[in-house]
């Protein structure tokens, strides 16, 4: 079965974002290639059109390419793969910050409890 | 493509539909939700030819809907009719001596893809086996509109991901019009370009699905609850 996307954000975003990550953790590594649309769009229960919006905006920020006849595949390119790494980081920050700043958490306390945190679990 | 125009439609002096006016381009799938009784059957049957409107128009490609508009619409009922005495074969088989547009190639591909066997009995089918027939049935035609009345009613999760597995493989997404009405929105919403909201014989909106979730934040469900109130 296919995962559940959320119903806040348009699914082109969600599926990109998922492709992002799976570059991150290096299950799809710089050069290969993407699954045709139509495959990523059985395989995630996804309209083709939607998937055509996903690659063309992977493509647009330049994290995939497409070669004529050949398919989209992941860039090669060092720079571009860094600087998604750099804004995902940023993203999950952005939005963990805004969570616990709406709990009423100063950004002294934020910055200590994530610093406590980090060394309890590189004792363990 | 399928314009509807001032339609109204009246059954024992009740009103079905109230003056619709509707426009349905190719190259979409799109999904009419509303609640029972809204008047969504009451639309796929005008366009598919098989009821006529009390008043207004109803054109496919420009041409009036009537029985013979058959060539250009395939429409799966929501009722569960099949000859009971037929294989899965002899209805594929039967399908195609009725339709000269019936591809059975591409029938028999989904036959595979959904695990169904030409030599089993359809009246021994399970319920779900019926739906993904019924299914393939309307799929292997190659017409410009398909029309799809509950394709996932009544059916158990696994049927329903199989069927809209075999919607994204098996239409011709650039040629095509597929309209689908349905209840079970979490489903099919993946798949939908466009939504159309129907309550009481009224379009009471209609949006690109993906631009409902970037512009207003909200899946078709939310959606469909604050236009209902």
């Amino acid at each position: 079965m296919s995962q559940e996307f959320e119903s806040n954000t348009p699914i082109y975003m969600q599926l990109a974002d998922r492709i992002n990550r799976r570059i991150l953790r290096g299950e799809l590594q710089p050069g290969e290639k993407l699954p045709s649309v139509r495959e990523t769009s059985v395989q995630s229960n996804v309209n083709p059109n939607t998937v055509q919006r996903t690659y063309q905006i992977l493509e647009q920020s330049g994290i995939a390419e497409s070669r004529r006849g050949q398919g989209t595949f992941v860039t090669e390119d060092p720079a571009i793969l860094q600087s998604m790494r750099e804004r995902l980081k940023r993203e999950e920050i952005a939005s963990f910050v805004r969570v616990m700043k709406d709990m009423g958490y100063e950004a002294q306390e934020i910055q200590h409890g994530i610093q406590e945190f980090l060394e309890e679990e590189n004792e363990s | 493509m399928i314009e509807l125009q001032g339609v109204t439609k009246r059954y024992h002096g009740k009103k079905a539909l109230d003056a619709v006016d509707l426009t349905l381009e190719p190259g979409k799938i799109i999904g009419l939700v509303g609640e029972n009784g809204s008047g969504k059957s009451t639309t796929l049957k005008l366009i598919a030819g098989l009821n006529h409107p009390t008043r207004g128009h109803v054109n496919v490609d420009g041409k009036k809907a009537t029985r013979r508009i058959a060539d250009r619409v395939a429409y799966l009922s929501e009722l569960d009719d099949y000859y009971p005495f037929f294989t899965v074969g002899g209805m594929i088989d039967f399908h195609a001596s009725q339709f000269p547009d019936f591809d059975t190639k591409k029938a028999d591909e989904m036959l595979s893809f959904m695990n169904l066997e030409r030599s089993s009995k359809v009246k021994t089918l399970s319920k779900g086996n019926r739906g993904r027939l019924k299914i393939v049935l309307t799929l292997s035609r190659n017409v410009p509109v398909l029309l799809m009345d509950e394709p996932l009613s009544g059916l158990d999760p696994m049927v329903r991901d199989s069927i809209v597995k075999s919607l994204i493989s098996f239409i011709d997404i650039e040629n095509q019009i597929v309209l689908i009405t349905t209840h079970e929105i979490k489903e099919i919403e993946g798949i939908l370009d466009d939504v159309i909201a129907i309550k009481d014989g009224h379009i009471i909106g209609h949006h690109n699905v993906e631009d409902l979730r970037f512009e207003h934040g909200k899946g078709i469900v939310e959606w469909m609850t604050e236009v209902y109130q």
